[in-house]
């Protein structure tokens, strides 16, 4: 297999600075998948999928049980990022983090930044991720989002925009982990060669980091992660952390507060837990204080937390700063905090909440993309060069009638990569979310999950909507 | 151990010992039927019986042919204890663990699955040539037993999948027993002929217990059968040999001495335990084979519910073992 056919078409391609001309990251590799004889690369790109479905890293596609089942779609070419490039984005991604947080702590106490006019009180206050209930609260070492998976994206000139923040319980991080064991049997020379940077010590630095947050000092904290259970659709990855981590897999009915602490039932007993890595949204945690008809939480979970016996990753209440509409907000928000400009810009954003900006918007629905501000997972949004009139016309009306909820961003050309297709290469877009951790320090795992939309001309990468993904190599020197 | 893991672990391994028995009889018998044709499916039946699932086998399949026997024991959905059954909830509740158990169990289980699955699509090469299926099936217990040896910490998810291990294997071996008590001969002048001969040498070979029998007694003897299929120390597939191996890992799991009791499972086991150790085989006859063996699923039914509400249901067994 080679790349005489393969068209970089007017997108930054990932792998070519130009039709045939490597980028100096990625000779090695195209050294290597030139050399390969016909077929091989299809052999290894079979031999690593079945790893993938012998290992049960597979989703059900119709019901579950009987049904068929497939392992989500990866491509085995991996995707190169320099050494300068990632620092770049590792201070970006630092200083995002840092502000978002210190805006975390502000809006659920003195709310200064709303007094100062910087960001619009109605828009926070009418955010589905902000829970009046979680002022005044006080998490450990200050920090709310303990765990953050940034989506960004590179535009047609090959620069890095933050796409969207994801505060709540981003997930991913365990492809990067799986991608990787794989990759590395899949191209062992070339990968040593390459000097890639290890992803292998996040499961470490996760542990680290929960512990960081406990709230007795102890030689060995109790941890649990909190998940909605088997049929959850990102339940491959809590088990593989918790496998990873050593810390107990739980769901809600094995914790119980007991004489005010949290505690999980286990065949000796009820044992204290002091960390809760929750992977459900806080509506779901505590019946008593959110949703009444939440079966997934622990009844009372919150009054514990809020007296400092347990510590909850991410706090309750992080998701006021991604919902898309604070978005918009994010390099004011650094600015005031920090005072530093941006390193990683935002995509323009126009904020439907502006009457001004709705009009532009609905007049060039043709050329934006929309978003519902509190969705995720690729629901929610109008592609606007991709959708028929009668999509606009709907999406207009959703638009009048909730303005609030509804921004929308120019499209971005997404940088492409090129993907196994058959018997030959063509370029598909790809996205990019680094994991980032945050408990004494803040710490950025080298690499991330590269999504690809596998659609041919698609921009939408989600892997609930049947994208797939790939390795991401960053280089270190 | 969380309540639930430790519930899971014990149910995945007794559902993948459950497999493994069915696969280990059905091919015995599939033998059996070659070395002793038979006029019609009577040879058959006796396996259903002694899975318990008589009645519905019945139902669903009134002609009861030798083919229904093999479909609704391997590839059967319906039939809750059938080699695909057994597997699927195996794997659900290895998939529940995945977390608690080496990747390569996991890994064992889940590809275990989808063979059984892929295969029992086409059951019709399943009863045309079981031994091939069922050599399969015991074999991929075999490793994943190995896998538990071998790579598993001896921590108290290894004792919970030991348990659950033993005692359906004891539980099988018991009803293995029983399936001679329920193989008809032609009439009583059989007694002790070559048909009988051959039966109670099949009873050895489903337990895989054959040579291990020849090295200890020689000569196919019933009642040396007997006792060796129920009595013996040193063969793991006995009922003795797995209760009191099962007691040790009980014991284990809350650090109770043996002698002694904390919760009511180990009152149940250490019931059972000193029931089988102090008989002998003379007792066990005069009691009756098969009136014994009734006895004895039925106390380990007891011990089962005991186990779960010791250490599965989601109340602390500390709590339930101080207010006794």
């Amino acid at each position: 297999m080679n790349f005489d056919g393969y068209e970089i078409g007017p997108f930054y391609d990932e792998m070519f600075e130009a039709s045939g001309v490597a980028r100096p990251g990625t000779r090695l590799l195209l050294d290597k998948l030139r050399s390969l004889p016909a077929n091989e690369l299809l052999t290894r790109q079979a031999a690593a999928e079945k790893i993938f479905f012998d290992l049960g890293i597979t989703f059900s596609v119709y019901g579950h049980e009987q049904g068929a089942e497939k392992i989500f779609p990866f491509d085995i070419v991996p995707r190169v990022i320099e050494a300068e490039e990632w620092n770049h984005l590792e201070r970006g991604l630092k200083q995002r983090i840092q502000a978002l947080n210190l805006f975390l702590d502000d809006i659920y106490h003195d709310q200064k930044i709303l007094r100062n006019n910087v960001v619009p009180r109605d828009i926070i206050e009418s955010s589905a991720g902000y829970f009046p209930v979680c002022r005044g609260l006080n998490p450990p070492l200050g920090v709310w989002c303990h765990i953050t998976g940034t989506d960004l994206v590179r535009d047609a000139n090959g620069e890095f925009h933050v796409l969207e923040d994801n505060l709540r319980s981003p997930s991913g991080v365990s492809y990067v982990l799986a991608n990787r064991q794989i990759l590395k049997r899949t191209f062992p020379q070339v990968f040593s060669a390459s000097n890639v940077r290890s992803v292998d010590t996040y499961p470490s630095q996760l542990l680290d980091m929960l512990h960081s947050i406990a709230p007795s000092r102890q030689t060995r904290p109790s941890v649990a992660l909190l998940t909605p259970g088997v049929h959850n659709s990102a339940y491959f990855e809590h088990s593989f952390l918790s496998q990873q981590t050593g810390i107990e897999l739980v769901e809600g009915a094995d914790l119980v507060v007991h004489e005010g602490y949290v505690h999980m039932r286990t065949t000796r007993g009820l044992i204290k837990v002091d960390v809760v890595y929750r992977r459900i949204g806080e509506d779901f945690l505590d019946p008593r204080v959110f949703r009444e008809d939440s079966l997934l939480g622990v009844p009372g979970i919150m009054d514990v937390y809020r007296q400092g016996r347990v510590a909850l990753a991410n706090a309750p209440g992080t998701g006021v700063a991604d919902d898309k509409a604070v978005y918009a907000y994010v390099p004011e928000i650094i600015k005031y905090y920090l005072g530093e400009d941006p390193i990683i810009p935002n995509i323009p954003t126009y904020i439907c909440r502006d009457p001004r900006q709705m009009a532009h918007v609905l007049a060039n629905l043709d050329s934006l993309v929309v978003k519902a501000a509190n969705e995720s997972g690729g629901y929610g949004m109008l592609i606007g060069p991709a959708s028929t009139k009668a999509d606009q016309e709907a999406f207009a009306s959703k638009i009048r009638q909730d303005p609030r909820n509804y921004i929308a961003q120019p499209t971005v050309s997404l940088s492409r990569c090129p993907v196994i297709v058959g018997d030959h290469f063509e370029g598909r877009h790809v996205d990019l979310r680094p994991y980032v951790l945050y408990g004494n320090e803040i710490q950025v795992i080298p690499g991330g999950l590269t999504r690809v939309a596998l659609t041919k001309g698609s921009l939408v990468v989600n892997s609930s909507q049947g994208g797939g993904s790939k390795d991401t190599w960053v280089l270190g020197r | 151990m969380l309540s639930r893991d430790a519930d899971a672990v014990y149910w995945m391994s007794r559902y993948l010992e459950r497999s493994s028995n069915i696969a280990r009889f059905l091919d015995v018998n599939w033998h059996l039927t070659l070395d002793v044709p038979e006029e019609k499916g009577e040879q058959w039946k006796p396996l259903v019986v002694t899975t318990g699932d008589y009645a519905i086998f019945k139902s669903r399949y009134p002609e009861q042919r030798p083919e229904d026997v093999l479909y609704f024991l391997t590839a059967d959905a319906q039939n809750p204890n059938s080699i695909l059954s057994s597997l699927r909830a195996a794997r659900q509740n290895a998939f529940s663990v995945r977390n608690s158990i080496p990747t390569e169990m996991w890994e064992a289980v889940n590809v275990f699955y989808h063979y059984v699955n892929d295969t029992c699509v086409r059951p019709e090469a399943i009863i045309r040539e079981p031994e091939r299926f069922c050599a399969e099936v015991k074999w991929r217990n075999l490793m994943i037993g190995g896998i538990a040896s071998d790579i598993m910490a001896n921590d108290e998810a290894w004792r919970f999948f030991r348990l659950g291990r033993l005692l359906e294997r004891a539980d099988k071996t018991s009803r293995i027993v029983d399936v001679k008590y329920f193989l008809l001969l032609p009439s009583l002048d059989h007694v002790g002929m070559v048909l009988d001969h051959v039966q109670w040498a099949a009873l050895l070979k489903a337990v895989g217990g054959f040579q291990a029998y020849r090295h200890a007694f020689g000569k196919i003897d019933p009642s040396k059968v007997v006792q060796f299929l129920i009595l013996d120390h040193d063969f793991p597939r006995s009922i003795l040999y797995c209760l009191t191996e099962a007691q040790q890992c009980l014991h284990d799991i809350t650090g109770t001495r043996i002698g002694y009791f904390s919760n009511p499972a180990e009152l149940q086991m250490g019931q059972i335990c000193a029931g089988l150790s102090y008989h002998t085989i003379e007792e066990i006859f005069e009691q009756g084979l098969h009136e014994f063996t009734d006895d004895l699923q039925m106390r380990l039914n007891v011990l089962d519910r005991a186990i779960y509400e010791t250490f599965f249901s989601r109340l602390p067994a500390i709590d339930q073992s101080q207010q006794q």
